[in-house]
């Protein structure tokens, strides 16, 4: 155990042939994608392609059909035995999540518990560390997210860009080597955004690798290391968003940018 | 107005000519609550309604109120209502327990555990709770001794039947094994009622799965969970009564053993229905905290419990009466009634003394 907090994980995502159905609807189709430690992702494409799906499928909050998907070259969801991979039990796959944070448009805190509990839970519980040593990291997180003063507040009383910040402490609590994030901010008011945009941004210079679903195409544009854009289940193109945004290669990323500029 | 208006002019020193009525500044208009007739109508109609009953329960002697009062005490009939609290509570941990239990195995996964406890739910629901508690009764007569042991192979312990399951415990069986079925339909509908969302953030945050039940999900369930529940508790402490076919000695049993030997039916039905008010109310007022406790955080301020609005109430009387200004500790809404007290007073003031600036000066702080 030792042995891996030593070497500690970077946060390399592969995903490898991706495929998933939902019935007879095809919301993935064959994507690979590969994020390399330590930078930015942002996964642009119009409703229904596919994105949200395959974040969740890197935490495994979805099952994948076919294809597979690995964190720092572990597996998610199963594990090589000699010639068979075997599903891993939910113990094993929430020992998993605890190193991929993610955070959820709606934020989905724990609306009868404070901020600052909400974030001290999972260090707690999922990681069985002591509560004396995470709190004050957990006070220190709830700073950097500028809200040292709302730790006794329940989530209710709390703006939509201040929860979501919360939520996004919260996820660093488990000090997680990549981090997830889907439309962090579809479901702020416009003046809320920027706030929760600014504290991602911090959290990108800290070198977690970040994936970031988003509609925010001027934070993909200062933020990104790569743009995937994806539509219809599959990545249609990806590069640098100098590439991706301002010379798209496909028809279909030039109508969505026009679209959403 | 306009004879005020004079008044004012002459009183007070008239720097300009007393302005027209729709010159004065809005927050120097008297507020005028609005009338309600009908209410005042409908008041008075049940308040008429009301007093005939009082006039009747006290006039009518058959009620026979001195008995009332004396059987109300009566030692044996407190005995009763204890054993009555002891098997609601009693049937209401081994209900919920239970039933808390059949509900996450009727969430859980497997297929088995699924039908297990359907089948539990649909066998105790199905049988009348009479037969239940009969069955139970008997069943000495089915299995006369009880064992403990390995099963199908050596046993270790032996219970008599008929002195491990006594009158008592054959209620409690009947009771709370028939209520866990419909506990567990209650605690299942509370944690389906809470968000999706939660148990997802809980397990991308990796909390072990009890954790995330005990934790994150029952807590917000406990919010629908608790007025069902309560309902479910008080329908028990009623339903206890059923038990006086075993002969058990609770309140129902004790008074109608009382009213078979001097038959004075009326006053002792009375003295029952009483206790099962009194222990009604008292759980009704405990109902009233939990769910408070569980409120937090469902709502943005907790309502106030039924002491601080008794002192609010108190205040905002004290201040409308003496005129002193409310202290900081009352809210805004509670404020507000005084508010309107005060107005109301100062337009009394007004006709009184005569001139507008003393009303105001009144209206301003007592402390003048």
């Amino acid at each position: 155990m030792t042995a891996v907090q030593e070497a500690r994980p970077r946060g390399l995502v592969e995903v490898h042939g991706v495929h998933k159905s939902y019935g007879t609807l095809e919301v993935l189709r064959d994507v690979s994608l590969t994020v390399e430690p330590g930078s930015v992702t942002v996964v642009l494409g119009p409703s229904g392609s596919g994105k949200s799906t395959l974040l969740r499928a890197v935490n495994h909050l979805e099952k994948v059909d076919k294809g597979f998907i690995s964190v720092d070259g572990e597996l998610v969801g199963y594990v090589r035995r000699g010639g068979t991979l075997r599903e891993l039990k939910e113990r094993e796959i929430l020992r998993q999540r605890t190193r991929i944070g993610f955070v959820f448009q709606s934020f989905n805190l724990f609306p009868h518990l404070t901020a600052l509990e909400n974030v001290v839970e999972a260090p707690v519980s999922a990681q069985g560390r002591p509560r004396s040593e995470v709190e004050p990291e957990a006070r220190e997180l709830l700073a950097r997210v500028g809200l040292a003063d709302k730790a006794d507040v329940r989530p209710r009383q709390l703006s939509g860009g201040q929860q979501q910040r919360v939520a996004i402490a919260r996820a660093l609590a488990l000090k997680p080597s990549v981090l997830l994030f889907d439309e962090p901010t579809s479901a702020l008011d416009p003046e809320l955004v920027g706030e929760v945009l600014d504290v991602i941004k911090d959290v990108a210079r800290t070198g977690t690798t970040l994936v970031v679903v988003t509609h925010e195409i001027g934070f993909a544009r200062e933020v990104a290391d790569t743009v995937v854009f994806m539509d219809g289940g599959v990545v249609v193109e990806q590069g640098p968003p100098s590439q991706v945004l301002d010379d798209p290669q496909h028809d279909r990323t030039r109508a969505f940018l026009q679209k959403v500029l | 107005m306009t004879s005020l208006a004079q008044d004012e002019s002459r009183l007070v020193v008239p720097p300009t000519p007393a302005p027209a009525a729709d010159e004065v500044p809005l927050e120097e208009l008297r507020i005028v609550p609005a009338r309600h007739p009908g209410r005042w109508v409908a008041t008075g109609v049940v308040l008429l309604l009301l007093a005939m009953v009082v006039s009747s329960l006290v006039t009518n002697a058959r009620w026979e109120w001195d008995l009332v009062a004396r059987y109300l005490t009566w030692p044996s009939v407190v005995q009763g209502a204890w054993a009555t609290v002891r098997l609601t509570a009693v049937a209401s941990v081994v209900g919920f327990a239970l039933g808390t239990v059949l509900a996450l195995m009727r969430l859980s996964r497997s297929p088995l555990l699924q039908a297990v406890s359907w089948t539990y739910t649909w066998v105790f629901r199905s049988v009348p709770l009479l037969l239940q508690l009969l069955l139970w009764y008997n069943l000495a007569y089915l299995y006369p001794y009880l064992s403990l042991g390995v099963p199908f192979g050596p046993e270790l312990l032996y219970f008599d039947t008929l002195s491990l399951v006594d009158k008592f415990w054959a209620a409690i069986l009947g009771l709370g094994l028939s209520q866990a079925a419909y506990s567990a339909e209650i605690v299942r509908a509370g944690i389906l009622s809470v968000d999706q969302g939660q148990q997802e953030a809980a397990a991308s945050l990796g909390i072990p799965r009890r954790r995330q039940v005990t934790r994150i999900i029952l807590p917000q369930a406990m919010r629908s969970i608790v007025p069902t529940a309560v309902n479910e508790v008080i329908g028990l402490l009623k339903g206890t009564s059923i038990v006086y076919v075993l002969a058990y000695g609770e309140l129902f049993y004790i008074v109608s053993v009382i009213m078979g030997r001097n038959g004075r039916i009326v006053p002792l039905l009375l003295v029952a229905s009483i206790w099962y008010l009194v222990l009604t109310t008292l759980i009704t007022v405990v109902q009233y905290y939990v769910e408070r406790h569980y409120a937090k955080g469902a709502v943005r301020t907790l309502p106030p419990t039924p002491l601080q609005r008794a002192r609010w109430t108190l205040l905002v009387a004290a201040s409308r009466l003496s005129g002193r200004p409310l202290p900081a500790s009352v809210p805004p809404a509670y404020a507000a009634r005084a508010r309107v007290g005060v107005l109301v007073r100062t337009a009394r003031t007004e006709r009184t003394a005569g001139t507008e600036r003393t009303a105001r000066t009144e209206h301003t702080g007592g402390a003048a």
